[in-house]
């Protein structure tokens, strides 16, 4: 195995970044934001070769997590452990990935304080990459939370004009949901005497405790993920936070929800997930046909997508919850692709506001005139979004379904009508945008995609495109993990359902 | 040692010794050479703390008793010792500023800190309800005269009028209280006390609410609060900083070993006094500071939620729960003094400003001020992967291990309402545009900040000592 801790190197490499860019990059001025810029663009670039080293030498076959590192930390059952197993390891490399992206995107549009947003930027990159690979739930909950903080400071400080009311929204609202996994976290310490996730894993945990347990651990990721009724901060969030802060938030932040729900609701406690998966499956679907529905009405782009993303996020938790082979691993597929697919929205929603500088919808029309080439990318977008056939949005929608069409008809039945709304929502926005004919007047000198764009874009319209015609390596990744999740949980349930039986 | 007789031996109180005969002669020296020799004063203060601090820790190790059962220094009394003489010791380092200016040259201040730290001390030790009042006297005492060591100043002297006619009060309840238990109970000793109170008798409970209300009224835990607001904001900042620290830890210290060494055996009756104390100072300390300007009326309802916080721990009645109140007072002392270095040095023109609108974009003035501040402020909080996170941590698992869940929960919501208004500084900060820039910082200040800083933030990377030597502590109380 590995002798260097490669995980905890990814970890903490984009922290070493944002200390190199305060010491570097002092001062304010034009040089100072240069050096900051390149010093951020090379971390994130070296942590995600450093996290495809990774890939390379992950056993893909192993169901145990690998590159594991433990030292003693807070007690003896709390300790520092990092580890990866095909569930973690996808979404580490979104992360890695999405990085350098939101760092380019914010090249130019980030002209105020740029060292500290860059330092924000790469401290919450730590933080997310740790969220991932953490072993231990007080360590876990430390990443988890504790990207809270850079967050709020890049949607307050650099964000629009509703940016103190959206930042402090998102702050309350998710440690609101937070606080009470915590206590969670710790009825589960006092239960097997460790905070070890995989020890956690192979704990039983008594009927009674586990619905509590479950509810806590819900009330964060649900806030998280964002599941309807508790999604109203992400529109706000996402409306007002930079670009790069809505791609991030879009591509990653969300997902840590899905990712809790894998690593802790489904294995830690089996029964009662099979309990409150009805209730799971109504709250997917409200939100999938509801979310959808108000995202038709909406005025401001940034928002249309925002409401879009609550829907897709809709189809995880449903697929999730399902617990089938399929629906998880079409979950896994789903976060991944709308990782990029929303990321790249929000880029190209970026891109439109540098040069106009504002979101609203019916500023905009006929740009394919002007800008063939934007046309060309975010409609390659706007189709991953609809979960056209061929992109990477189809993937992970249809294997949802259909591992949801196994466990519950009705559910598969009206979340479907989510992915005719979605197509309506996303060519109404897509015509209204970009087709018709270019009479407004402030348009008529726009730009097409400079190179730095076109850098950002083509990559991510490559891998849509990639994963929805093949969508093996993603899935091959996280097969192994995924059935052994499934499995461990089908015993649990049905040895609970035998000896109820032997009961009567 | 050749001093000692049997049970009486001097060995385990001669740090106390030292600091009071040191405290002695510094007062002589400062009477007969006059206000000029305050900063002289102030700083061999700081060293004879020091020094006391360096005894403490060279005392045999071990539990060690003396006075017939009235003193005990334990792993528990050199843990909270430690950290009183720490936070006094940083008070003094911020109040030099303070002090120098010629119409406050007042030697007697680090005099009166002494005495006080040496009251703290005692009561920390305190085996017996006697030694409780001297040790609880003696520290208030001398907080009532530094609360109005501004004398010139009408909010000052009015803080110190109002801390002392309350104080008062809650050591004639203490008294009476004591009177009480030692009625119904024959003893004055702790271990005594235990001994007797088996079963909830309602003299012995009457007795214990007296108490109880006496020391809620010294860590300002509601509803014996309602003096801090107006102290905190009347006296002169360093003072503030002084109230906020160390007499917090000692008082703390003091409820910690009464309940759980003296009372034991009637848990379930204290219990849910200090579930009420703990979740009325949580709500209060939420609630009420979100309507704040002054950053000192903040701070004290601040304490005041803090102090519900630590009560939570106490509140589970057990080992780990006063691990908890020991981890929690020793990271609440780092944030406490932190935070006040920063409003200390919050001057524009020499004009101290302390409306919470003064930090107005501070960030861009002084981005590394204004991190550090944020960083404490999201401590404070109780946001991961800061310190005030892990104090937080300790108590509420030691109160999820006792069952006492309806207080976890209330708990944590609290402790969001409390991030409100910890956000809005930082709001203040990093989201307004900003105001002229600050004077700049004075060394010390910028020392304490840093070593408070650092403590916060880096916490998590090696938390082992403070919550080993917590453990160790908390241990010696069972």
């Amino acid at each position: 195995m590995t002798t260097w801790p490669i995980l905890s190197v990814t970890t903490f490499l984009p922290a070493l970044g944002a200390i190199l860019v305060y010491l570097l990059a002092r001062g304010g001025d034009e040089t100072a934001n240069r050096t900051a810029r390149w010093i951020s663009l090379w971390t994130t670039l070296i942590t995600f070769v450093v996290s495809l080293i990774l890939v390379a030498r992950f056993d893909p076959v192993q169901t145990e997590f690998q590159f594991v590192e433990k030292a003693s930390w807070l007690a003896t059952g709390i300790t520092y452990h990092m580890g990866v197993d095909g569930i973690s390891l996808p979404l580490i490399i979104l992360t890695t990935a999405i990085m350098p992206f939101c760092i380019i995107a914010s090249w130019k549009s980030v002209t105020s304080r740029v060292s500290e947003y860059m330092m924000a930027f790469l401290i919450l990159e730590t933080l997310m990459v740790g969220t991932f690979s953490a072993l231990d739930l007080v360590l876990f909950y430390l990443f988890f939370e504790g990207g809270l903080i850079p967050m709020f400071l890049i949607i307050g400080v650099w964000g629009g004009p509703r940016r103190v009311y959206a930042s402090f929204k998102f702050f309350l609202y998710t440690l609101l949901g937070s606080v009470l996994m915590l206590l969670a976290i710790m009825a589960l310490y006092w239960n097997a005497g460790t905070t070890d996730i995989p020890t956690l894993m192979h704990t039983a945990v008594p009927r009674n405790m586990q619905t509590w347990a479950w509810l806590a651990f819900f009330a964060s990721f649900a806030v998280k993920m964002p599941m309807w009724p508790v999604h109203t901060w992400l529109p706000d969030a996402h409306v007002e936070a930079p670009t790069a802060g809505s791609v991030v938030l879009a591509a990653i932040l969300l997902k840590m929800g899905g990712y809790g729900f894998l690593r802790f609701s489904l294995p830690m406690f089996p029964l009662a997930s099979h309990d409150f998966a009805p209730f799971v499956f109504t709250l997917s679907v409200i939100a999938i046909i509801y979310t959808s529905l108000v995202a038709l009405m909406q005025e401001d782009v940034k928002k249309l997508i925002a409401y879009s993303s609550v829907a897709h996020m809709g189809f995880v938790t449903m697929g999730i919850f399902a617990v089938t082979t399929q629906g998880v691993a079409g979950g896994m597929f789903q976060m991944i692709s709308h990782g990029i697919v929303s990321g790249a929205l929000f880029l190209c929603v970026g891109i439109v506001y540098d040069r106009m500088h504002t979101r609203e919808i019916a500023a905009y029309g006929g740009l394919v005139n002007r800008m063939p080439l934007y046309a060309f990318v975010f409609m390659v977008f706007t189709m991953a979004n609809v979960g056209l056939p061929g992109t990477s949005g189809f993937v992970g929608e249809f294997m949802t379904l259909l591992g949801t069409f196994k466990v519950s008809l009705p559910t598969t039945f009206f979340a479907t009508f989510g992915v005719i709304l979605s197509a309506g929502y996303a060519l109404w926005l897509y015509r209204k945008v970009v087709f018709g004919a270019l009479v407004k007047p402030s348009l008529a000198s726009i730009k097409d995609l400079t190179f730095r764009e076109g850098l950002v874009l083509f990559p991510l319209v490559a891998l849509t495109i990639l994963f929805g015609v093949y969508p093996k390596p993603v899935l091959d990744m996280s097969a192994a993990s995924v059935q052994q999740l499934v499995n461990n949980y089908n015993t649990a349930v049905t040895a609970v359902k035998a000896a109820a039986l032997v009961a009567q | 040692m050749g001093f000692s007789t049997a049970g009486y031996q001097l060995q385990p109180v001669l740090p106390e010794l030292v600091l009071a005969v040191g405290a002695m002669v510094l007062l002589m020296l400062g009477a007969y050479r006059g206000q000029g020799t305050t900063r002289l004063v102030t700083a061999l203060s700081v060293l004879l703390l020091i020094l006391t601090g360096i005894l403490e820790l060279t005392l045999p190790a071990g539990k060690l008793v003396t006075f017939g059962g009235s003193f005990i220094v334990d792993d528990f009394a050199r843990f909270l010792k430690i950290l009183a003489l720490i936070g006094s010791g940083v008070t003094l380092i911020l109040a030099t500023e303070f002090l120098s200016d010629p119409s406050r040259r007042i030697f007697e201040f680090a005099i009166l800190v002494l005495l006080s730290t040496l009251g703290m001390m005692v009561l920390i030790s305190a085996g017996d309800l006697i030694s409780l009042y001297l040790g609880l006297e003696l520290m208030s005492l001398a907080l009532y005269v530094v609360a109005s060591s501004h004398r010139d100043n009408a909010k000052s002297t009015e803080a110190g009028l109002k801390y002392f006619v309350l104080g008062a009060l809650s050591s004639g309840m203490l008294l009476y209280g004591s009177s009480l238990i030692y009625g119904f109970t024959g003893t004055v000793s702790f271990a005594g006390i235990a001994a007797a109170a088996t079963t909830g008798s309602v003299g012995i409970v009457f007795g214990l609410v007296f108490l109880l209300a006496g020391l809620c009224f010294k860590v300002s835990a509601v509803p014996f609060h309602m003096w801090t607001p107006d102290v905190y904001e009347g006296a002169p900042t360093p003072v503030t900083a002084f109230f906020a620290s160390a007499p917090k830890v000692a008082a703390l210290a003091v409820f910690t070993r009464a309940t759980l060494t003296a009372f034991p055996g009637i848990v379930t009756q204290w219990q849910q006094i200090l579930v009420f104390v703990a979740i009325a100072s949580m709500a209060l300390g939420s609630f009420a500071a979100i309507g704040q300007t002054n950053i000192k009326r903040l701070m004290a309802y601040s304490s005041i939620g803090h102090m519900g916080f630590a009560l939570v721990g106490l509140a589970s009645g057990t080992v780990e729960g006063a691990q908890g109140v020991l981890t929690y007072v020793a990271i609440y002392v780092a944030m406490t003094l932190g935070t006040f270095a920063i409003i200390l040095a919050m001057k524009r023109n020499g004009q101290a400003v302390e409306q919470i609108s003064d930090f107005a974009g501070l960030s861009r003035t002084n981005p590394l001020l204004a991190f550090v501040f944020a960083m404490l402020l999201f401590s404070l909080a109780g946001v991961p992967p800061l310190a005030g996170f892990f104090a937080k941590w300790y108590v509420f698992v030691a109160a999820i291990k006792a069952n006492l869940f309806t207080l976890a929960v209330i708990g944590v919501l609290t402790s969001v309402v409390g991030a409100f208004y910890y956000l809005s500084i930082v709001k203040v900060m990093y989201f307004e545009e900003p105001l002229p820039k600050l004077d700049p910082m004075r060394l010390e200040l910028r020392v304490v900040l840093a070593v408070a800083g650092i403590f916060v933030i880096f916490f998590w990377v090696y938390p082992g000592p403070l919550v080993s030597g917590a453990a160790a502590a908390a241990k010696s109380l069972f």
